[in-house]
C-alpha cells in the first residue's frame, strides 16, 4: 500500500524543495516513489499542489479526493482548500500563516474566520507557527525544513536518514540553517 | 545506476545516451525543462529558437546533415511547427529525427486542449507515448532508432502529468553515434511536386510497414488478468487505470500510439465482455477501435473529452465503485488564482491601459494575467503574436476612431516569435495601430528563459543581441518610443500620443522582470498618515497591498520595494522606506 502526502501552499513559499527532500528521503529507504508538480501559469502567487507517493509500487501520481494520509499545509487557506484530499483517520499538519489570495485584497470575497479550529473539529491536526520557528532557525525562508521536521515524526524512517537527504538536497552554505530547522520542527 | 527524474529531464537523459548532437526548441509549459535539461550535457549543441518553426528546421537541417536531432514544444507549439513537420514526413530522415509535444489536459498552463496525437495521423508520422520517466528516456532512444530505421520522423506524445512528475529512471552510458555521411539527394530531399509525389508513395509504403511493426512490437503490451473487462489506454491513464483497477481488468497498453496495430486490437477485445478505451481528451484509440471493427467497445460514453483523468474516475466508470469518503468544509472557500508577482513591470502597464479604458489585444505570456481583476485590461488573448494582427483587424474593421482607443501588448519574446510579421502586416497594409511590447529582459512566463532580445544564448554565452528599436525601424514604424511603465504619468502621456497618432507606432515598455537576478529592488513601501484612503494604488493588484478596515495596509514580508504604488498615489501618501 503507498503512502500519499500532499504539500500544499502559495506559490513562492518553497513546496518544491519540501517535496524534493521528501522524495529522495524515501527513495533512499528503498521505495518506489513518484512526485508530481504542476509548473507554470499555477507559480505565479497562485495554490500550488505537489503529490509524493511512495510504497512497493506506485502507479498514478496523483492524490484524489479522499487519499492523502499526510497533508503538509503551508498556509491555512490552502490547508482548508486542501480538507477534502484527507483520508479518513489522516493528519494535516498546518502552518500557522495566513496570506491573502486577489480575490480578498480586492474585497469580492472574505477570508474565511478561525480556519485552523474548523479544521481542527473535523480531522486530526498540528498546527505550527513555522515562521517563528524558521526565523529561529536562521531565515523565514525555511519554513518548508520546519515542516518537513514534523511530517518526518510521523514517518517510521530514522531522523539520520532525513538528515543525509537534506545534506544531499540543499546547496552546501545552507546545509546548518536547514540542519537546524529539521531539528526544531522534528523536536516539537 | 537509478534516479528519481522528471519526465521532460528523463526525455533529455534518453537524448543523451541516443547520441543526440543537435536540440532546437522554443519554450512552452509543459515542454521546457526538456531542452532546459539538455544544456547539462556539453555534448549536445542546444539552443532556444525565435519560434517552433525556426526549432523544427534546424532539427531537420541537422538531421538531413546525418546527426541525431531533437526538437521540443507544448501542444500548441506543435501547431506552429505543423508547416515544416508535414513536409518533413515526405523527406523522412537521415539521422533519427524526434519531436516531443507536451499536451495539458486540464489546462494547467494553456490556451486551448488539444489532442496532439491527430498530428500523427494527419502528418503520418511514428509517434510513443511514455507513461512514467523510465519510459520517456525509454522511448525517447527507442524512436530514434525507429526513425532510422522506417525513414520516418517520430514523435514523443507527453502530459503535463508526465512531464511534470518525477519517477526512478536507470541510467545508462551514452551510445558513440557517428554521423551519417551527408549525400545530396535531390528526389528525397527537395519537395518539389515531381518528387514530393515520388516521396508520398514512400510515405504510405513506410506506414504500411509501420503498422506491421504496430502488431508486434513490445512497445504495445497485453497484460491478461481475471475477469471480462479489457482495457486498452495509453500513457498516463494507464498509470491512473492500473491504480484503480489493479488485476481485476486485463490491459493492452499503447506504447505506440499510430500508427496503431489492427489484428492485435481485434484479438484483445475478442476476449472480453466489454472493452474500455480510456484515453484523456479526444476519442483518438476509441475511433479506431470501433474503425476496424472491435467489438464491445465502451469509450467516451463512459468518459469525458474534458480535462485530465484520475483513478478515482475511471474507478466509478469502469467497476461502479465509489471514491472514499472525505471531509469538506462548510463553506466557500475564496479561489487563489496566479497574480502578477510584486514588483512586475507588466503592473504599472496594464494600470494605465486600464484608467484609459483602451481596448487591450492580449498575447501569450505572464501578462496574460493582465485580464484578471482588479487590472482586467486585456480583451483578446489568441495565440502567440495575434496580438498585433488581430488589432490589425479590429481596426480595419471598425475604422480610424476605434484604432485612437486600441492597443496590442506582447512580451518582447513572443514579439520576436511571431508578432514581428503582424507588425510588418499593418506598416505594409497602411494600418496605424499602436503596439506595446513588453520588454521585461527575459521571457517570463516559461521560467526565465533567454531570446534573441536578451543578449546570452541557452548556455548563457553573450551573443549579438535584437535591437528592438531597429527592428520596428527597419520594417517601417516611424514613431518609436522607449519608455518605463513604472514612471507611471510619463507612460500615460505616451501612451494617449501614441494611439491618437495617424500612423504606426510602437512604445517599448522597459522594465525588467521582477524575478531577474541582476534586479535589485531593496526596502519597502509603507501607507504614512497623508492616506486619503482613496484606495487607487488597490487598483494596481498588488499581492502586497491589502484593505485594512477602511483604509490600506501593505504586507512588509510581501513588499520588494519596488515602488510603482508610490508613483501611483495622488496624495503622495506612500513612503518609500530602505531598511
Amino acid at each position: 500500500m503507498a503512502k500519499n502526502i500532499m504539500i500544499v501552499g502559495v506559490g513562492g513559499q518553497g513546496t518544491l524543495l519540501a517535496s524534493r527532500i521528501l522524495g529522495n528521503t524515501v527513495i533512499n529507504e528503498g521505495y518506489d516513489v513518484k512526485v508530481s508538480e504542476v509548473h507554470g501559469m499555477s507559480q505565479r502567487g497562485g495554490s500550488v499542489v505537489t503529490y509524493v507517493k511512495y510504497g512497493d509500487k506506485v502507479y498514478s501520481p496523483i492524490i484524489d479526493r479522499g487519499e492523502a494520509d499526510i497533508i503538509l499545509a503551508f498556509e491555512t487557506l490552502e490547508a482548508y482548500r486542501a480538507l477534502p484530499y484527507l483520508k479518513k483517520g489522516g493528519c494535516m499538519i498546518i502552518n500557522n500563516q495566513k496570506m491573502n489570495p486577489m480575490p480578498v485584497i480586492t474585497g469580492a470575497a472574505k477570508y474565511p474566520e478561525n480556519i485552523t479550529e474548523k479544521i481542527s473539529s473535523k480531522v486530526r491536526t498540528e498546527i505550527v507557527d513555522a515562521v517563528s520557528l524558521a526565523k529561529e532557525a536562521g531565515s523565514i525562508k525555511a519554513v518548508n525544513v520546519v515542516l518537513i521536521g514534523i511530517m518526518a515524526k510521523s514517518t517510521d524512517i530514522a531522523y539520520e536518514r532525513w538528515v543525509e537527504t537534506i545534506k544531499q538536497t540543499v546547496p552546501e552554505k545552507f546545509i546548518d540553517l536547514n540542519l537546524k530547522a529539521f531539528a526544531l520542527g522534528y523536536n516539537l | 545506476m537509478k534516479k528519481l527524474m522528471l519526465g521532460n529531464a528523463a526525455v533529455a537523459r534518453g537524448a543523451y545516451e541516443a547520441g543526440v548532437t543537435v536540440v532546437s526548441s522554443y519554450p512552452g509549459t509543459p515542454s521546457t525543462e526538456i531542452t532546459e535539461n539538455i544544456v547539462k550535457y556539453p555534448e549536445i549543441y542546444a539552443e532556444w529558437a525565435p519560434n517552433e518553426k525556426v526549432a523544427a528546421e534546424v532539427a531537420v537541417g541537422a538531421s538531413m546533415a546525418g546527426a541525431r536531432a531533437m526538437s521540443a514544444c507544448k501542444h500548441v507549439g506543435f501547431n506552429v511547427m505543423a508547416d515544416p513537420v508535414f513536409t518533413i514526413s515526405y523527406i523522412g530522415t537521415n539521422g533519427g529525427l524526434l519531436f516531443c509535444v507536451a499536451d495539458d489536459p486540464g489546462m494547467h498552463s494553456s490556451q486551448n486542449e488539444q489532442d496532439s496525437r491527430h498530428y500523427a495521423k494527419a502528418a503520418k508520422l511514428l509517434m510513443l507515448e511514455p507513461s512514467d520517466s523510465s519510459e520517456c528516456k525509454e522511448y525517447t532512444k527507442r524512436a530514434f532508432e525507429l526513425s532510422e530505421k522506417y525513414d520516418v520522423p517520430a514523435v514523443l506524445r507527453l502530459s503535463t502529468r508526465v512531464s511534470h512528475s518525477q519517477s526512478m529512471v536507470e541510467i545508462n552510458e551514452r551510445e558513440n553515434y557517428e554521423l551519417k555521411p551527408y549525400e545530396k539527394n535531390i528526389a528525397k530531399n527537395v519537395m518539389m511536386p515531381a518528387n514530393a509525389i515520388k516521396r508520398h508513395i514512400e510515405v504510405e509504403k513506410r506506414m504500411e510497414a509501420l503498422k506491421e511493426f504496430a502488431e508486434n512490437t513490445e512497445l504495445n503490451t497485453v497484460e491478461i488478468n481475471e475477469g471480462n473487462i479489457g482495457v486498452i489506454t495509453s500513457g498516463i491513464s494507464y498509470m491512473y487505470a492500473k491504480e484503480a483497477l489493479g488485476n481485476r481488468v486485463s490491459y493492452l497498453k499503447l506504447g505506440m500510439v499510430y500508427p496503431l496495430p489492427e489484428k492485435k486490437i481485434l484479438d484483445f477485445a475478442a476476449k472480453f465482455d466489454k472493452v474500455y478505451v480510456i484515453e484523456e481528451l479526444d476519442p483518438f484509440f476509441e475511433e479506431h477501435c470501433k474503425a476496424v471493427g472491435a467489438k464491445n467497445i465502451i469509450g467516451k460514453e463512459a468518459f469525458t473529452l474534458l480535462g485530465e483523468y484520475t483513478p478515482a474516475m475511471i474507478k466509478k466508470a469502469v467497476l461502479g465503485e465509489d471514491r472514499p469518503e472525505f471531509d469538506e468544509s462548510d463553506e466557500q472557500i475564496p479561489a487563489r488564482p496566479p497574480v502578477m508577482c510584486a514588483g512586475c513591470p507588466h503592473r504599472g502597464t496594464f494600470y494605465v491601459l486600464k484608467k484609459l479604458g483602451l481596448v487591450v489585444s492580449g498575447d501569450i505570456g505572464c501578462y496574460t494575467l493582465g485580464a484578471v481583476q482588479p487590472l482586467s485590461s486585456v480583451d483578446s488573448t489568441i495565440c502567440m503574436g495575434a496580438s498585433v494582427s488581430a488589432a490589425l483587424g479590429m481596426a480595419k474593421a471598425r475604422g480610424k476612431e476605434f484604432n485612437k482607443k486600441l492597443v496590442s501588448v506582447i512580451g518582447d519574446s513572443t514579439f520576436i516569435h511571431s508578432g514581428i510579421t503582424g507588425l510588418i502586416d499593418i506598416v505594409y497594409n497602411k494600418g496605424a495601430n499602436t503596439v506595446i511590447i513588453l520588454d521585461n529582459s527575459i521571457t517570463g512566463m516559461t521560467g526565465h528563459q533567454d531570446n534573441p532580445t536578451t543578449g546570452y544564448t541557452i548556455r548563457k554565452e553573450e551573443t549579438k543581441q535584437v535591437n528592438l528599436i531597429a527592428l520596428c525601424k527597419a520594417v517601417g514604424v516611424g514613431r518609436i518610443v522607449v519608455a518605463d511603465p513604472f514612471d507611471v504619468k510619463n507612460f500615460e502621456k505616451v501612451v494617449k500620443e501614441e494611439v491618437s497618432a495617424d500612423e504606426p507606432s510602437v512604445i517599448i515598455a522597459q522594465r525588467p522582470c521582477a524575478l531577474l537576478k541582476k534586479v535589485k529592488y531593496t526596502g519597502h513601501c509603507t501607507i504614512t498618515d497623508k492616506c486619503k484612503k482613496c484606495k487607487m494604488c488597490m487598483k494596481l493588484g498588488c499581492p502586497a497591498i491589502s484593505s485594512d478596515g477602511d483604509g490600506v495596509k501593505i504586507e512588509l514580508n510581501q513588499c520588494n520595494g519596488c515602488g510603482l504604488c508610490v508613483n501611483v498615489c495622488p496624495f503622495e501618501a506612500i513612503k518609500k522606506e530602505e531598511k
